[in-house]
């Protein structure tokens, strides 16, 4: 039996297929899915903000892209996944509201996508997919068996990235 | 003035938090009979401080349809004021404000309009208690409505907590008229304001 293991906001986990990784209701926050095609490992962080740095409570690493895809690589590499074979695919970042404000948390997904995509290059893993931006929810399921990444988003066709 | 994390706020501060919620959400409920021109009852709130990930699933999962009406809070005290309720709740609510079934599964023109003016007013009842209490001038911004999953609603004041602690602090009150409502509040006031408001009310910390 096949299980999907949920992962909540401001988290990650790692899976080996025939499991697959799930998080429901990604709004602006950002969902990394990477996966090595060989060992069929894959993992999925959930992160809120772009930069661990710029923020003084930042003990909790898997909250921000940089220091949870860190995070995220480094528990697949204790499961047994090779870092010069993983692939990522990447969707979220969405701006829910769209009045503006003057500070910049408002643009936080935009921010979220940045961050993530340059911390995955640091890391030399390559996007494949992404499906970023917009203004609306999505929740994403991530088969490191196929590599396949579902988006179910409320009033929209599912898509497979 | 000292830092503030919100894991380390006192239990007279969640009190007053409380207290401030009762007030705010009476008006509200006021203001609610009195757009729909019927009794409205309201329960004594819960102000609750949840982990992010119980959160979603207080309000019945994180895919739950949720109305969102989120505002910005300018003046004394900087930040941002969200309130929540289920789409079929706020269904309810409009086709009862217009006097007529909604037709259809979705917010027409004139629903949403009428949404966020329920939004605005419901919002607005709770910052003018709070304003009036604590003698602090606030401001609220132009009202924006968003229908979606609760956990992507929810991200957006997450974040914002995000940048303070792991935590939210989400005030539920239940509305009665002939059918049960529940709304959260989700009030997030930057750092200096924490500070502002706890010291307009008397309180040290």
């Amino acid at each position: 039996m096949s299980e999907c293991i949920k992962v909540g906001m401001a988290d990650l986990k790692v899976c080996i297929s025939p499991d697959s990784v799930t998080t429901l209701g990604l709004g602006s926050c950002v969902g990394i899915a990477i996966r090595d095609p060989i060992t069929k490992i894959g993992g999925l962080a959930h992160v809120m903000l772009p930069d661990s740095g710029a923020i003084r409570n930042n003990t909790n690493v898997y909250k921000f892209a940089d220091t949870g895809i860190e995070e995220l690589v480094v528990q697949m590499e204790k499961a047994g996944a090779k870092r010069n074979r993983m692939v990522a695919k990447i969707a979220g970042g969405a701006q829910m509201f769209s009045f503006q404000n003057k500070t910049d948390l408002v643009r936080v997904g935009d921010r979220n996508v940045e961050a993530s995509k340059k911390k995955l290059k640091e890391l030399g893993i390559p996007i494949l997919a992404e499906d970023t931006g917009l203004n609306f929810g999505r929740t994403v399921i991530f088969y490191p068996e196929s590599g396949d990444y579902v988006i179910r988003a409320v009033g929209k066709e599912e898509r497979v990235i | 003035m000292g830092e503030i994390s919100l894991e380390s706020m006192s239990e007279q501060y969640y009190d007053v938090l409380k207290e401030i919620g009762n007030i705010g959400a009476g008006n509200a409920t006021t203001a609610l009979a009195q757009m729909l021109q019927c009794k409205v009852d309201m329960k004594v709130p819960q102000v609750k401080l949840l982990d992010f990930s119980e959160v979603g699933a207080m309000m019945g999962g994180e895919e739950q349809i949720m109305a969102g009406i989120y505002l910005c809070v300018e003046g004394d005290i900087t930040g941002s004021i969200m309130f929540l309720l289920r789409k079929d709740a706020a269904k309810h609510l409009v086709s009862k404000l217009m006097g007529m079934e909604l037709p259809g599964e979705d917010f027409d023109e004139i629903g949403t309009s009428a949404l966020k003016e329920i939004g605005n007013i419901i919002t607005g009842a709770y910052l003018n208690s709070l304003s009036s209490l604590t003698n602090l001038k606030i401001f609220p911004s132009v009202p924006d409505l968003t229908i979606d999953m609760a956990g992507a609603i929810l991200s957006v004041p997450a974040i914002e907590f995000g940048t303070l602690g792991d935590k939210i602090l989400l005030i539920q009150t239940q509305f009665t008229d002939d059918c049960e409502l529940d709304g959260y509040f989700i009030l997030v006031p930057d750092l200096e304001s924490y500070g502002k408001i706890l010291g307009a009310l008397g309180i040290t910390f």
